[in-house]
């Protein structure tokens, strides 16, 4: 790691410091924590649990528990493009897994995984509520929907790099 | 907007306020040459781009001169999402749908310059084509009745000065004025309100339960973890109206003595999350939450805490543990919430659905709210319908109601003109209901007496092209990926009924199996330990009574009736092939032989069924079954 990335790894830290400074009562703050844990280093470090475990003077194991039990919480990096299919049942009957199985063909990955040099991660989601739309991705926060098989490509192609 | 000092302070800024709304309530003045915009902006809006919309609408107001006199604001969900971004024009009440950004110009500029209602963008009654203007006029909306949505679509959620023009926490101001909390409490036993979230608990019940327990610590608790998939009315409510939400919550806390509540909420639901959080900062500014609110000795306030992704939180106790900052882990009932909940305090849980009931109940009377309903299931409810119907979108109903009439009436009927085949009520833990019983009343005992239940309220449609197993086995895959673990029958049971699905459905399932699965389903209702494990074999067994065909025929027949399940498929090109060859180049597997101009042939042996013949070619020529 280079001075410039541990600076910034510094930085990192720091804002989470600050963020758990606000808490009174710390032990209940956890999950938003993990949270702002989350939103800040895009995913969960063992190093950045391992923060959590000692700022809230919670064990690591508690940690651990807490990040391995909610499906919001990733312990690997995501890509750049998060694209995420809803499963949802108003999706499902509209041919979801239609969708997200054109997104496996194409980027050549499972869901749950991420192409190599982080560019697309491909998550399947349990209902955005967005089901007047249905079948509906979610790619970072833009919502595409009444999608059929072919639109994968368009969807591609408007997110790249 | 400053502190209001108390009940007659409330009164006189709730009178001021009214003008507001004047030119959005029925009877407005026509005449006075003022308009205004209402833009759908609700999740599933917003994601047909309705806040560009309202930008390029204030853009062109302005740009034709009508700022003095039109205004483009966003509201709440108007539930016709199917047919969004929808706009609405007032005072003279039109209903425009699927507005895009290339109409704005034309909307106003025909509309709010020249007085020409824009007919291309009116919705067409599906019977006769024929545009209608206003959705008092819309098959969609004529048979509901809007109560916990009263205000979505009407205010803009994101200004409680809108809030308080509707009346907003003037039920909270009365109740500190005039009533005991045990007069709250009774009033909300009269009207016979029943949880909105699943069980159907009665809720003024359960408000008693914790009203009597001892000690100064006590709980409400907002349950907004909505993970039913397909179902989004608490979304919407939180979105259009989560003034409605925080008012109930401080009613209830005063009917039985809490001063601390918390809203449990999911990360997915951002823009919900967001207006509630506004909604409590401008409420606690306006002191309407907080300490000694409105001048009485009654102090309340509230936090949010974020769901991160897991179904089982939906379950009260789960829910609890996870507001405690743990693993979401439920646990054995006794002792109840109301009697032994966060940290061990006595906590009352409520959905957001049954809170945005308590303000109205508590204005308009608990006898007003018994007053339609069924027998035993009182007041409104609100359903979210998707799948494949017509009309998606959000209803609101009295309860009673057949499902033909939400279905075909409201919803206007299965896409495409296909055959009605099921509607699933309930999410995961509910079932399957076939068009046999289309005719029975909805209320709360009716749809268990049917083997499904009122859930959230999620109704999904299915058509002929849904295979009844192959749905079965999506909701036990997802009961599956969601039990948390914790007891043997969920964990075990679940995952041993899944496998038994996939077998069937991939042709490997014997009849023994169907008797298997209906013991082990019976076991896993009787042994699980919370609400997700009891109620996870509900679909199957559904699914197994009213459409045990379907199951015989992937078991017996070795073939899938609807044509899903690709394992029973056999791919086939018929005469209608004209030889173009797109298919055969197209195979991954070069299963496909045939002379150019000639008809194609299918090897059956090396066939993969992955279906790209099937949308490479032209004609139509090639079939599964």
């Amino acid at each position: 790691m280079d001075a410039e990335q541990c600076r910034c790894m510094d930085e990192e830290f720091k804002e989470l410091d600050d963020y758990i400074g606000q808490f009174r009562d710390k032990k209940t703050a956890l999950i938003k924590v993990l949270y702002e844990a989350q939103r800040i280093f895009g995913y969960l470090s063992e190093k950045t649990m391992l923060f959590v475990a000692d700022r809230l003077d919670v064990p690591a194991a508690k940690i651990f528990g807490v990040v391995s039990f909610y499906s919001y919480f990733t312990t690997t990096p995501k890509g750049r493009h998060q694209i995420k299919c809803c499963m949802g049942t108003a999706c499902f009957v509209r041919g979801a897994e239609k969708i997200i199985s054109a997104f496996e063909e194409k980027l050549k990955i499972k869901r749950g995984e991420t192409t190599t040099g982080l560019e697309y991660s491909l998550d399947s989601l349990r209902c955005v509520g967005a089901c007047g739309l249905a079948p509906v991705v979610v790619v970072n926060e833009q919502v595409y929907g009444k999608l059929e098989a072919p639109d994968v490509d368009t969807i591609l192609a408007n997110n790249k790099g | 907007m400053r502190k209001i000092a108390d009940f007659k302070a409330l009164e006189k800024h709730a009178a001021e306020l009214k003008p507001r709304l004047a030119l959005r309530l029925p009877g407005a003045d026509l005449s006075s040459g003022k308009r205004e915009i209402l833009i759908c902006g609700g999740t599933g809006c917003q994601s047909s781009r309705s806040l560009e919309l309202l930008e390029k609408l204030q853009k062109e107001i302005r740009a034709a001169g009508l700022a003095s006199t039109a205004q483009a604001r966003i509201t709440g969900c108007f539930g016709f999402c199917e047919k969004g971004p929808i706009v609405k024009v007032f005072p003279d009440d039109v209903f425009y749908v699927e507005v895009g950004l290339e109409d704005a110009m034309e909307l106003v500029e025909n509309h709010l310059k020249n007085n020409v209602v824009a007919e291309r963008l009116l919705y067409r009654d599906p019977q006769d084509d024929k545009p209608i203007m206003s959705h008092h006029e819309m098959p969609f909306y004529k048979k509901q009745m809007r109560v916990a949505l009263g205000n979505c679509g009407l205010i803009n959620p994101e200004e409680i000065e809108d809030c308080i023009a509707a009346d907003g926490y003037l039920a909270l101001a009365s109740c500190l004025e005039k009533r005991t909390p045990a007069e709250v409490v009774g009033e909300v036993k009269i009207s016979g309100l029943r949880g909105r979230g699943g069980g159907g608990f009665p809720t003024g019940i359960k408000w008693e339960v914790a009203a009597a327990q001892p000690g100064p610590v006590k709980y409400v608790v907002c349950n907004a973890d909505e993970g039913d998939p397909g179902a989004f009315m608490d979304r919407s409510i939180l979105e259009g109206d989560p003034h409605s939400v925080i008012e109930g919550m401080a009613i209830a806390a005063y009917a039985v003595g809490a001063n601390q509540g918390f809203v449990y909420i999911r990360a997915e639901y951002p823009l919900a999350i967001r207006r509630l959080q506004l909604a409590v900062d401008q409420a606690r500014a306006a002191g309407l939450i907080g300490r000694r609110i409105l001048g009485s000795r009654f102090s309340f306030d509230l936090e949010l805490k974020y769901g991160a992704g897991a179904f089982v939180c939906g379950e009260e106790t789960a829910l609890l543990r996870s507001i405690e900052g743990g693993r979401g882990e439920p646990t054995s009932k006794p002792p109840f919430p109301a009697q032994s909940g966060l940290w061990g305090k006595p906590t009352i849980i409520n959905n957001v659905e049954t809170l945005a009931n308590v303000p109205q109940i508590l204005r308009r009377g608990g006898d007003w709210f018994a007053s339609f309903g069924s027998e035993k299931s009182k007041g409104t409810k609100v359903f979210a319908l998707a799948g494949k119907i017509n009309n998606v979108g959000l209803v609101e109903v009295p309860m009673g109601i057949a499902l033909r009439e939400i279905i075909y009436d409201i919803g206007g009927g299965i896409k495409n003109g296909k055959q009605f085949k099921a509607v699933q009520t309930g999410g995961p833990s509910g079932g399957c209901i076939p068009a046999a019983d289309l005719d029975v009343k909805i209320d709360y005992d009716n749809l268990v007496a049917m083997g499904s239940m009122m859930g959230s309220g999620g109704m999904i449609v299915m058509d002929e092209d849904n295979c009844m197993v192959d749905i079965a086995k999506f909701y036990l895959d997802f009961t599956m990926e969601e039990s948390c673990g914790k007891c043997t029958p969920c964990r075990i049971g679940n995952k041993r009924i899944h496998e038994i699905l996939t077998a069937i459905t991939e042709g490997r399932g014997t009849m023994e199996d169907l008797d298997k699965l209906e013991n082990l389903a019976a076991v896993i209702k009787d042994t699980a330990l919370c609400g997700l494990g009891q109620t996870a074999p509900n679909p199957v067994l559904s699914t197994l009574k009213y459409f045990r065909d379907e199951y015989v025929a992937h078991v017996v027949e070795k073939r899938c009736p609807a044509g899903v399940c690709t394992n029973l498929l056999d791919f086939f090109i018929t005469d209608k092939c004209i030889g173009c060859g797109l298919c055969k180049r197209g195979c991954p597997v070069s299963c496909i032989s045939g002379e150019k101009k000639e008809m194609h042939v299918i090897d059956k042996t090396k066939c993969i069924k992955c279906g790209t013949c099937i949308s490479k070619c032209p004609t139509k020529a090639i079939i599964r079954k």
